[in-house]
């Protein structure tokens, strides 16, 4: 087996942030897709409020369930001081995901509603991961979410991750003109 | 035969399937990382699940139900079976007239706790089967095995997980369900162990073991991988030959499902049908050790390697012989107590106290990090009551009047009051205080009920063990209960004054987990609703 037909996505952040439950709807989703599929993390003592990843691979066969150095082709980061410690797992060329590929849509004047938009921050990580996600439809995505989150919420989270990947969309494709128009670049993707 | 629909489940949810499956009469366990999910799996899924007081009980309780005829599951983690050693080792030679699988969780890198010891040495101890899945699917096949396998030559059967496999998901095919359960038959002279009916009991474990080896069970639990004309072996078992055969798909593999008794005459075979083979294990070179002691020439790893968990990285490092380390990566956040948690009132006061804290296993053991440092000693669960003990009597007066005994609500009814008879009975000539920081959880494996909550595994109502009158009941002189996050001034001051006093002193500091509020307030709403209609049976 190549390297190239396992897709390897390691998802970090601190606890409470809902890393795990981001990788439970990955690989939901991926199963959904009919892909093999085997994730990875560590529960216990490092869940209080330490730094927490979980490693998702999919594709035809997959076999160890953790991801080796520096071969993850995306890294989707919740927290900004998140990065350094887990930079390492991302392959030269990786994608990496922050909240800056969110900007504003998390945010609200009202306290509420701002707390609440916050608790769907993994959801909407999700959502910039899919762009890049040829093998897993939409409604794979929304089938794992609807599965992972209370029923109360899966509209919000629905919304959230849709609007989540129509933002990367469109940033996408503005950075891709940038660069076809001389070498201009969002700071959005490193 | 139909084929069930495949699941994407963890090693732990699928263990709790193969149970259900299998026809369990009862899963019984204690807490503990990386074990924790497969009874609260079990319990989901309908099958019956409970939770011991510790794992000494819980293996002893199994032990009953596979005496009479049912068909016992036991988890804990690797350190539990220390606690169940005792029940283990007898339970091996007596056998089962049902089937006992009990479950390992090795936890090797230590995410989760104090030591990582390696329970493989315990099969090769006690004189009982070991069986190693290295995915979900496995944990599930096996599980079925594991349950035919004591069944059928009415044997214990420690079924060995490690992290990785309980915690890492991949996908299932489950099989249909086993026929019922067989009936109780009394055997006095094989279940009561006094000397003269243990010594042949001892004999027919080791033949029963020998029968195993000689059986097919051999066959189906260990396979070949890669590519069969290749002329280097690689011998492993569980999650690692994941590792080894991503790393090394040309090289053919042995996979070891049975790693006691192991199937020797198959790995000399394989040995003989290579120029090389290596044994790539994580953890001890147990398996290097047994082939090597029957002359089965094979090549192990460096020690190095014995420390941590084995990855991809690290078992590419052990076939290609480059043993350099790989460069650090930069530390992430560790873990700390909650911002709201009620234990913080009590790590700050002893810090302020200047206190020798003889502390224990639970999320409390994080007073040991900063702004803290508040503990001194972390042995095993329960120590924590043993050890300050041990330190009042061996230190000077003055440093002796500082030591403090920190333990949690579900340590102290696992272990920690076996410490406290012993604190009445052998008392210090200082006296002694026991802090007991009860947030009515079992917080760190994930709020798990336990015997002084009141609630059992599904968080339904029980029988609530009364921690003051036990300490008075075995004789403490003074026995307080506070609120810790009430009167912080009143709380040091009662710490103070009981260090001072020469007294045997318990100081049960009450207040709930932060993250079980929910939980209780909803389940307390509901039955308060429940008792309202049972109150007005005409609306």
């Amino acid at each position: 087996m190549t390297e190239a037909e396992v897709t390897n996505i390691v998802i970090a952040g601190l606890g409470g942030q809902g890393v795990v439950k981001a990788s439970d709807i990955l690989s939901q989703a991926a199963f959904a897709a009919s892909l093999d599929v085997k994730k990875s993390e560590i529960h216990g003592m490092s869940q209080r409020g330490g730094s927490v990843s979980s490693d998702v691979r999919f594709g035809e066969k997959v076999l160890s369930p953790m991801i080796p150095r520096g071969s993850a082709d995306f890294l989707v980061v919740m927290e900004e001081t998140q990065v350094t410690p887990n930079i390492h797992h991302l392959k030269t060329g990786g994608v990496l995901i922050t909240p800056e590929h969110i900007p504003y849509i998390l945010e609200s004047e009202n306290e509420e509603e701002a707390k609440r938009l916050q608790r769907t921050l993994n959801v909407a990580m999700i959502g910039v991961l899919s762009c890049y996600i040829d093998q897993i439809r939409t409604e794979h995505w929304l089938a794992a979410i609807e599965n992972n989150v209370p029923p109360t919420y899966f509209e919000l989270n629905r919304k959230i991750f849709l609007l989540a990947q129509a933002v990367e969309q469109v940033m996408a494709r503005v950075a891709s003109a940038a660069h076809k128009n001389g070498g201009m670049s969002i700071p959005v993707r490193s | 035969m139909a084929e069930l629909a495949p699941q994407l489940l963890s090693g732990n949810e699928a263990i709790a399937l193969a149970s259900l499956d299998a026809g369990v009469t009862l899963g019984v366990g204690y807490p503990g990382t990386p074990s924790t999910e497969i009874l609260e799996n079990l319990s989901r899924i309908g099958g019956p699940a409970q939770w011991a007081p510790n794992e000494k009980v819980a293996l002893e309780v199994g032990i009953g139900v596979a005496y009479a005829g049912g068909r016992a599951l036991v988890t804990m983690k690797h350190v539990g079976i220390n606690v169940a050693a005792d029940p283990l080792f007898t339970v091996a030679y007596t056998g089962v007239s049902g089937a006992l699988v009990l479950i390992s969780a090795d936890d090797p890198g230590m995410h989760s706790s104090q030591n990582e010891q390696d329970n493989r040495r315990y099969a090769v101890a006690a004189g009982v089967p070991m069986i190693e899945p290295s995915d979900s699917q496995e944990a599930y096949d096996f599980m079925r095995e594991a349950f035919e396998l004591s069944e059928l030559f009415n044997i214990t059967v420690l079924f060995r997980l490690t992290t990785r496999v309980c915690h890492s998901k991949s996908i299932v095919r489950s099989r249909p369900k086993a026929p019922a359960v067989p009936k109780y038959e009394r055997d006095v002279k094989g279940r009561v162990m006094i000397p003269g009916y243990a010594r042949p009991a001892h004999k027919r474990m080791r033949e029963k073991l020998k029968q195993i080896a000689d059986s097919k069970l051999m066959d189906r639990l260990t396979s070949e991988y890669g590519d069969p004309k290749s002329r280097k072996g690689i011998i492993t078992s569980g999650v690692t030959f994941q590792h080894v055969i991503e790393s090394s798909p040309d090289a053919r593999i042995l996979k070891l499902g049975l790693t006691y008794p192991l199937p020797l005459e198959r790995v000399r075979d394989f040995v003989n049908s290579v120029d090389s083979c290596l044994v790539i294990e994580e953890g001890d070179p147990c398996l290097e050790e047994a082939f090597k002691l029957v002359d089965i020439p094979v090549l192990g790893k460096p020690e190095e390697f014995r420390f941590g968990e084995l990855t991809v990285d690290r078992v590419q490092q052990i076939i290609s012989g480059d043993y350099r380390e790989a460069p650090p990566t930069p530390p992430g956040k560790p873990p700390k107590l909650c911002a709201r948690c009620p234990h913080r009132v009590a790590f700050s006061i002893l810090s302020r106290l200047d206190c020798i804290v003889a502390g224990d296993i639970g999320c409390y053991t994080l007073g040991v990090m900063a702004p803290f440092e508040a503990m001194d000693t972390c042995v095993c669960m329960g120590a924590s009551i043993g050890v300050g003990l041990g330190l009042r009597h061996a230190l000077p007066e003055e440093e002796a009047r500082r030591v403090v005994s920190v333990i949690g609500d579900s340590t102290f009814a696992h272990t920690g009051v076996n410490g406290l008879v012993d604190m009445a009975y052998n008392p210090p000539s200082t006296g002694h205080l026991v802090l007991i920081l009860d947030n009515e959880t079992t917080a760190m494996t994930g709020t798990q009920e336990h015997p002084g909550t009141g609630r059992k595994l599904d968080h339904s109502p029980t029988r609530r063990m009364d921690f003051e009158a036990v300490c008075k009941a075995v004789g403490v002189d003074q026995v307080h209960t506070l609120d810790p996050t009430e009167d912080v001034q009143a709380y040091e001051k009662l710490i103070k004054d009981s260090l001072d006093s020469g007294e045997l002193v318990v100081i049960i500091a009450r207040k709930p987990c932060i993250l079980t509020e929910r939980r209780i307030a909803k389940a307390q709403a509901e039955a308060e609703a429940a008792e309202c209609l049972a109150e007005q049976p005409n609306d």
